[in-house]
């Protein structure tokens, strides 16, 4: 009973990593278009290694701010801390693995180790799933970092357009609920309206305001909060449900 | 700063929060309304990158072939297409309309 389950961790956990790290290609071909040279784009993965975060950097990057990049990398990198703190429950890493599990506490480790039904395979499930996209997403940053870098003029193949749809992919599957589409969809107004006022990368940080006012107010939301966290228990729903296909298309690590 | 500098702190940040994590008493984030707040936090910072990196230019607001690109990739997304499939797709519809059709 007990293997069989481990069994299943696993399949989980590698199946998710593999289809996330496919997308490392983007992020390595966007990264090169925003300015970063092939040695910038390889060091983000290595040492950033949180999807949102990345994207987010070279986004504000490519349009002209810099410590609006570190911001808006570190405010997106906030609900891996809510992640820490339940992975520290359930993955108990001994004090010396405690960087490492850290270091592969994302999206998809989360969800994968939520999905599983004991204590064994919850730790196996979050360890497979965050080692192997680790290894994965920095192989297929290299290569598309090159994929890049010989591409030349990023508007010609539609760079651009890949990194606004990369965002709306890490947004999609977090909009089920009413509260949190109203919130997106005020967010971009305002965003967009502060664009020709506000310098690079300011108007995404001032629209994130949205999200803390209606989060703090519960404006528009329902009256008994869920325990877990919406993106853990979401993710950790959809890892289970098919493995590779939707789990790890949905978030990015 | 150079852009060494900015990706080091960036990445330091990033890798620390997640520290955090394992660091701090959970009962802190426990409560609904923390929980809410950083999911809506994060929720709102990517649909203000998606405006920002669909919409915005030198001239802060540009109308391009980045909003049809964008459009059919969400399309995709609401169908369940993988990431990188919505991704390229995006890449191929603005490639593809500003070689055959002018876009800017």
């Amino acid at each position: 009973m007990q293997t069989e389950a481990v069994a299943r961790a696993w399949r989980e956990g590698l199946s998710v990593a593999i289809a996330t790290s496919a997308y490392g290609l983007s992020f390595g071909a966007l990264s090169i278009a925003s300015g970063l040279d092939v040695w910038q784009t390889i060091m983000l993965s290595a040492l950033m290694f949180s999807g949102g975060s990345q994207f987010a950097f070279i986004g504000v990057i490519a349009s002209g701010g810099g410590i609006a990049g570190v911001a808006s990398a570190a405010m997106l990198g906030l609900r891996n801390a809510l992640y820490g703190m339940s992975m520290r429950r359930v993955v108990q890493p001994r004090l010396a693995m405690v960087p490492l599990a850290g270091h592969v506490t994302i999206d998809e480790s989360t969800a994968v180790a939520l999905a599983q039904s004991e204590p064994r395979a919850q730790r196996v499930g979050f360890w497979v799933t965050g080692v192997g996209i680790y290894l994965g997403w920095n192989l297929a940053t290299v290569a598309g970092a090159l994929l890049g870098d010989l591409m030349g003029d990023p508007k010609q193949w539609g760079l651009d357009a890949a990194a606004a749809a990369a965002f709306v992919g890490l947004l999609w599957p977090r909009l089920k609920a009413r509260q949190a589409a109203a919130v997106a969809a005020a967010s971009a107004v305002l965003a967009a309206a502060l664009l020709p006022v506000l310098p690079s990368g300011m108007p995404v940080i001032v629209a994130a305001a949205v999200g803390v006012v209606v989060g703090l107010t519960n404006w528009l939301g329902p009256k008994h909060a869920s325990r877990l966290p919406d993106g853990g228990e979401g993710h950790a729903r959809a890892a289970r449900a098919d493995g590779a296909g939707r789990g790890a298309g949905e978030a990015a690590p | 700063m150079t852009l060494w500098h900015l990706i080091l702190l960036a990445s330091i940040a990033v890798l620390a929060i997640k520290l955090l994590g394992y660091a701090v008493p959970p009962r802190l984030f426990e409560k609904p309304r923390p929980r809410r707040t950083l999911e809506l936090l994060t929720v709102s910072l990517l649909a203000g990158l998606v405006a920002v990196q669909t919409l915005g230019g030198d001239a802060g607001l540009v109308l391009d072939a980045r909003i049809p690109a964008v459009l059919v990739a969400a399309g995709l997304f609401a169908v369940r297409a993988p990431f990188i499939v919505a991704v390229a797709a995006a890449a191929a519809v603005a490639a593809l309309l500003r070689q055959v059709a002018g876009f800017a």
